[in-house]
């Protein structure tokens, strides 16, 4: 068949493929006409293939070869319903998750707990050992948060802030934001990772331990005890996502290193959706809970208490009976 | 899901354009054409000046509201600088406001439209190629990957296109439509009627020197070449009257 005749035949439905391609696109496409989209898009394919075994001209094959890229970008677009997505991730995908990737997450537990708790003990037992950390302007900014005598405890507290919702905004963006840069920090072979998890462990170890020690204890321990369930989750939890990155680019096994980095920051991603979760539930927490002073401190130790248990039961039991298979 | 393959039929040569071909589960080959580190680093800019100007007019409107509006304000911050490309990206088919403007597209490796999961790793691992000021990490990453990958995009498994635009359809000049004298391969007859169709944007000389090569294969005086070839691109074309 000559190239002309060709045209002249499929013409028509070439346009009325276009047309329905634009109103997909601005996503106006009524339902009807989609009907036939998957049957015209095979159709739109074997004439592409036909035009260029003939010989066509180049411009007739650019043309199909646009009309199938588009048909394409519509036919495979990802569609997910994402409340439910979202729903089924916190009742039981998140902590399957994390169970399944524990190797990692053990790992990275280790070094921020670690650290932190090594600091906290070192700093205690010689305080002087917090300056090799903190400048002192640093330590008595810190001091002064959570002195005892004050109004209101916190990291925000030395601006006289009243307002829950500026600690809460001031929260979201400070705590997500080193979450994020945690787990990008994995993509330079793991190190950014490594460092953001030593550094945030040595620097709440060191805060712990030299509060303690000057005897802000209470102060100190009963705000951060009920978010810090979810906040040094998170963390731990952020950590190992870009510890995961890392160790794609370091150990690809059998995979090429493009390919396996592809991989690891598919599934490592997932991790980083908790992260969010938890950091959000953290912020709440510490903007509207933590910073109540007319609470009393035993009541805070039973409340973080239960956070930690419930978040401990949460990663441990939650999602470990699967729905029969549907 | 399709399968991406870089470069080009294995029996062909190398081609020295940097199209990308993703092979369709239908069977098709689709050209992708990967953006390079200038027009990607310009729809950045826009980006930037939009967000920039967002955040200005938002913290004078929020600055009335006081320890609300300052709270609110970080939050909406927070949402600027870290959602505001992977929103667009996936709610807009893959355009930013500042990709759509120089005629840009984020896709997967393989063509498809980006979803979630990869746009949110190619944009939070923009801090790395962030690294260690300027975005140097991630332009010398641009530079050196065959498509134009930064870091982000490798992670993620993401390309950054050029959209397709529409070329008007070429007039093929006036001739008689003639038979070639000799049989043509697939590849003779793209050459042929790619000349016919891009004469118009070729120079008179540079035209009558392409065509001169096909002289003596064609046995025309090379003058005539020309006329030949046009000739015979309306044969292979087929008839134009209904």
């Amino acid at each position: 068949m000559k190239q002309n005749l060709f045209e002249r035949h499929y013409q028509k439905r070439w346009k009325a493929f276009a047309e329905l391609l634009e109103s997909l696109e601005r996503g106006k496409a009524d339902a009807r006409a989609c009907e036939s989209f998957a049957a015209d898009y095979r159709q739109i394919c074997q004439q592409l293939a036909l035009a260029q075994e003939r010989g066509y001209s180049s411009h007739l094959v650019e043309h199909l070869q646009q009309l199938a890229m588009r048909g394409h970008q519509q036919f495979y677009r990802h569609r997910s319903h994402l409340g439910a997505r979202l729903l089924g991730f916190i009742l039981g995908g998140f902590p399957r998750l994390v169970r399944s990737q524990w190797r990692s997450i053990a790992a990275a537990s280790l070094l921020f707990y670690g650290s932190l708790l090594l600091m906290g003990v070192l700093v205690h037992q010689w305080p002087d050992l917090v300056y090799s950390l903190m400048d002192p302007e640093q330590v008595s900014s810190m001091e002064s948060m959570y002195d005892p005598d004050a109004r209101r405890i916190g990291p925000m507290s030395e601006r006289d802030a009243g307002d829950d919702w500026m600690m809460f905004g001031h929260y979201i963006m400070n705590n997500i934001g080193i979450a994020f840069q945690t787990y990008a920090g994995g993509l330079l072979f793991g190190v950014g990772s490594l460092f953001f998890l030593l550094f945030n462990g040595l620097h709440i170890g060191a805060v712990a331990g030299h509060l303690t020690q000057i005897g802000f204890g209470e102060t100190f321990w009963s705000f951060v005890i009920g978010h810090g369930a979810f906040e040094l989750t998170a963390i731990a939890f952020a950590g190992a996502a870009g510890l995961q990155l890392g160790w794609a680019l370091l150990a690809p096994g059998r995979l090429p290193r493009g390919e396996a980095l592809r991989l690891a920051a598919g599934r490592s991603v997932q991790l980083v959706a908790g992260v969010i979760l938890l950091l959000l539930i953290a912020a709440f927490v510490e903007a509207y809970w933590s910073s109540i002073r007319l609470v009393e401190p035993q009541v805070k130790y039973l409340v973080g208490g239960g956070l930690w248990l419930l978040v401990g039961l949460y990663f441990g039991l939650v999602g470990r009976r699967s729905h029969a298979p549907d | 899901m399709p399968s991406p393959r870089s470069g080009s039929h294995p029996t062909l040569v190398q081609p020295l354009d940097t199209r990308y071909q993703v092979e369709t589960p239908e069977g098709i080959d689709l050209i992708l054409r990967p953006a390079g580190l200038l027009p990607r680093a310009l729809a950045y800019a826009i980006d930037l000046a939009i967000r920039g100007a967002i955040m200005l007019v938002l913290f004078i409107a929020l600055a009335l509201l006081g320890q609300l509006g300052f709270g609110l304000g970080l939050i909406l911050m927070f949402l600027l600088n870290w959602w505001y490309m992977v929103l667009f990206e996936v709610l807009n088919q893959g355009r930013s406001p500042g990709k759509q403007m120089m005629g840009l597209r984020v896709v997967h490796d393989d063509g498809t439209p980006i979803g979630w999961s990869a746009s949110l790793v190619r944009n939070l691992l923009r801090f790395v190629d962030l690294l260690p000021f300027a975005y140097t990490l991630g332009a010398l990453s641009c530079l050196l990957h065959p498509s134009f990958k930064r870091l982000g995009d490798i992670a993620a498994g993401s390309l950054v296109v050029y959209r397709d635009e529409k070329h008007p359809r070429p007039e093929l000049p006036a001739a008689d439509p003639e038979r070639a004298p000799f049989a043509l391969t697939l590849a003779d007859q793209g050459a042929l009627l790619s000349f016919a169709e891009r004469q118009a944007s070729l120079s008179p000389a540079r035209r009558a020197e392409l065509a001169a090569i096909l002289a003596e294969p064609l046995d025309v005086p090379p003058e005539q070449a020309q006329a030949r070839i046009n000739g015979i691109a309306r044969g292979l074309l087929g008839s134009t009257s209904p």
